[in-house]
């Protein structure tokens, strides 16, 4: 009989939309919810269109020694999940049974406080995590040693590098050794040496017996640890088997293509008399395109209009458009602009569509965001859509490496030369096989 | 624990249930006790961190009754002649400020401590009640370093401690279980509404002066005594006075205020308790 470590059943989560009535109008309005507001429990219940179900109706069992994936678009549910299951938050129907001691690593380095030192620190930090402080006693050296800090351990934490603060925050967490571990995309800290001892932990962790949880968006990193991967969306569980499998139909683009590619114009600033109506990412013959190979060409279709209702005459002329291309979690990785040299100046007419190219290769495969800008220089804030465009970069046409390339280790797609100096003084080109 | 979860773990029986209906009991000793050394590590953050970058340190422990007093002294004492039965006044309105300092300094700390530690509360699981627990332990270091300026001027006035005066630790922990029930009720109440933590002050002033911190209950008519003594701090603060001074102790009086003081800590461990479980959503 395989052991139970975790077991989830018809777990869901409501969330109620804050601030579900309109918003005040004027003064007096705002006074008065102010003033009823410790009192508005009392009255009707609110409408149901304000709730959100974070999860809907999960069930997965977990086996005891199983490391379990859970992977996802953000807002898929992982971490209400992780929350429910770590008993952060209460989950508003079904049950999970957890058949041991249970520590959760949902962020490194909760509770630490600048104030105190690197030694203070392991134990508030590891007392929180839900150790004894015998425990901590007895794992003091290990966790020192692990982090490198041990010239600076009885230094305050604030004068500490990010570095060696992480390092320090993770060294606590990995030590927490409870049956059941969840772990939350911790390992997306530290410089590339750390996050390589981070992983060999992990894998230690995972090879012990112990029953691990895990969520993270690096998938390469998920199919070496996890055998078993769940996929969630909008809070349902859409598919479960062995990680590979998993992560192959998280990987591959969405063929409908309806969660990105499509123009989103609700995150919209700016003055307004001009916008941008439309954003696309097209193919070579000017239809819609998704998930193309980071080696290609991106092409973005671009539509600009002077909004209606402002006076005849008024023209695009003299904008300023840029486009900032970010990661998916939102770090501007590269600015475009029409007033580059390579641009082109916006035309004297009310309404324009206007093509990008960006020659490949362009990004490592992942998801990317476009925000959109128009500006008049110096002067006014036109029109600024954050957001605008989500797309999915694929994996290359053409061979690259023999290994997975994804956004863990940069979001440029590049090809260096590479020589050799030493020994040869000669430079050889390793497909010119000695020419 | 391990050594229990061995047992329990082979039996197949789950470790921890969760379901939304929470029918967990009020206290869980095998948890508290689990996360003793949680206790003892925030209570410590509290007091370490507490005057970290200060000039003057603990010394702000003992300023503020002591300055207080200098005023009340002053004022109250001298210009406006209060009557302290008996005492000098500077001794009389110490040994009211001393528990008063402690009791409004520690539900100040418990009432806020929740929204405080919103980093916590939504990243980790442990027993939420620690949080406004580890607030009042933190807060009695103060009143400990607090007391000693009390000897001081009890030596200055040439008034020596009465045998009763071991009284003060049983006296203590009564203050502190009235500060603890009442600072979770607010603790619980500020995390839906942050309209709590600034009624907290102004509540705290108000109070002061419902007790008899710098004017004698003699002054309270005595038929309003026994309302007056529904106040948890009335009938603490005599008896500190009474226990130091060595005079009689109004039992009757101390008696409904500890009963007061429990029920207050009563309703306030189960308000917290029933709202817990939605601080990681609420805060």
């Amino acid at each position: 009989m395989s052991a139970l470590a975790i077991r989830v059943q018809g777990l869901s989560k409501r969330y109620r939309i804050g601030g579900a009535a309109p918003g005040p109008g004027h003064l007096r309005e705002a006074l008065m919810d102010i003033l009823a507001a410790p009192f508005r429990r009392f009255g009707r219940p609110r409408a149901a269109a304000d709730d959100f179900w974070a999860l809907r109706d999960v069930s997965f069992d977990v086996q005891r020694g199983e490391v379990l994936g859970i992977i996802g678009r953000n807002g898929a549910g992982k971490s209400t999940a992780l929350k429910i299951i770590s008993r952060i938050t209460p989950p508003t129907a079904g049950r999970v049974e957890l058949y041991g001691r249970i520590g959760s690593l949902l962020e490194v380095g909760t509770g630490f406080h600048g104030d105190l030192t690197g030694r203070e620190n392991i134990y508030l930090n590891g007392t929180i995590l839900g150790m004894r402080k015998w425990e901590i006693d007895r794992k003091f050296d290990e966790i020192v040693a692990f982090a490198g800090v041990e010239a600076f351990i009885d230094t305050p934490v604030k004068r500490y590098s990010s570095g060696m603060y992480m390092r320090l925050a993770f060294a606590v967490a990995a030590h927490l050794d409870t049956e059941i571990l969840l772990v939350d995309e911790v390992l997306a800290v530290g410089d590339l040496e750390f996050q390589r001892k981070c992983l060999g932990k992990m894998d230690e962790v995972a090879r012990t017996g112990r029953t691990v949880l895990f969520v993270s968006h690096n998938m390469a990193v998920m199919r070496r640890l996890c055998g078993r991967g769940i996929l969630l969306d909008r809070g349902r569980v859409v598919t479960s088997g062995t990680m590979d499998t998993v992560a192959d139909l998280y990987v591959r683009p969405d063929p409908a293509g309806e969660a990105g590619a499509r123009f989103d114009p609700r995150d919209r600033h700016g003055v307004g008399w001009a916008q941008v109506t439309d954003a696309r990412i097209v193919d070579d013959q000017g239809g819609p395109a998704q998930g193309i190979p980071c080696d290609a060409d991106l092409l973005i279709d671009l539509s600009i209009e002077v909004t209606d209702g402002m006076p005849a005459g008024t023209s695009l002329r003299g904008l300023v458009v840029e486009l900032i291309i970010c990661s998916d979690d939102g770090q501007p990785l590269l600015s475009l602009m029409n007033v580059d040299d390579t641009g082109v100046a916006l035309p004297d007419a009310r309404s324009c569509r206007v093509l990008v190219r960006l020659p490949g290769p362009t990004f490592v495969p992942g998801r990317y965001r476009i925000n959109t800008f128009v500006g008049v220089p110096f002067l006014q804030h036109v029109d600024e859509v954050s957001g605008a465009l989500t797309f999915e970069v694929g994996p290359p046409a053409a061979p690259w490496r023999p290994y997975e390339l994804y956004t863990g280790r940069g979001f440029f797609c590049r090809k260096a030369e590479w020589t050799c100096l030493q020994p040869t003084a000669i430079a050889l080109r390793w497909n010119e096989t000695g020419a | 624990m391990s050594v229990m979860l061995g047992r329990d773990a082979g039996a197949g029986v789950p470790w921890v249930v969760i379901d939304p209906t929470s029918s967990r009991p009020l206290v869980e000793v095998r948890e508290l006790w689990h996360y003793r050394d949680l206790l003892y590590f925030l209570t410590w953050r509290d007091i370490s961190v507490r005057y970290k970058q200060t000039v003057l340190g603990f010394l702000w422990a003992i300023l503020q009754p002591f300055l207080t007093m200098v005023v009340f002294a002053i004022f109250l004492g001298r210009l406006a002649g209060m009557p302290s039965d008996g005492v000098p006044y500077p001794v009389f309105s110490y040994l009211g400020l001393l528990p008063w300092t402690y009791f409004s300094g520690a539900v100040t700390r418990a009432g806020t401590s929740v929204v405080g530690n919103a980093h916590l509360l939504t990243r980790v699981y442990f027993p939420r009640v620690l949080v406004p627990l580890s607030a009042t332990l933190s807060a009695l270091v103060d009143f400990a370093i607090a007391s000693l300026v009390l000897g001081g001027l009890m030596a200055w006035y040439g008034i020596v401690p009465a045998r009763t005066a071991v009284l003060l630790l049983p006296l203590a922990a009564l203050t502190a279980l009235a500060a603890t029930g009442i600072g979770m009720w607010l603790a619980a109440l500020n995390v839906r509404y942050r309209d709590v933590q600034y009624a907290i002050p102004f509540l705290m002033q108000l109070w002061m002066f419902a007790t008899p911190v710098v004017y004698p209950t003699s002054l309270v008519p005595a038929g309003w005594q026994p309302l007056f003594a529904l106040n948890p701090m009335t009938g603490i603060i005599d008896a500190y006075r009474a226990a130091v001074l060595g005079t009689a102790l109004d039992w009757p009086s101390l008696g409904i205020s500890a009963l007061s003081a429990a029920v207050l800590a009563a309703l306030g461990a189960w308000q917290f308790h029933r709202m817990e479980q939605s601080f990681a959503d609420q805060v």
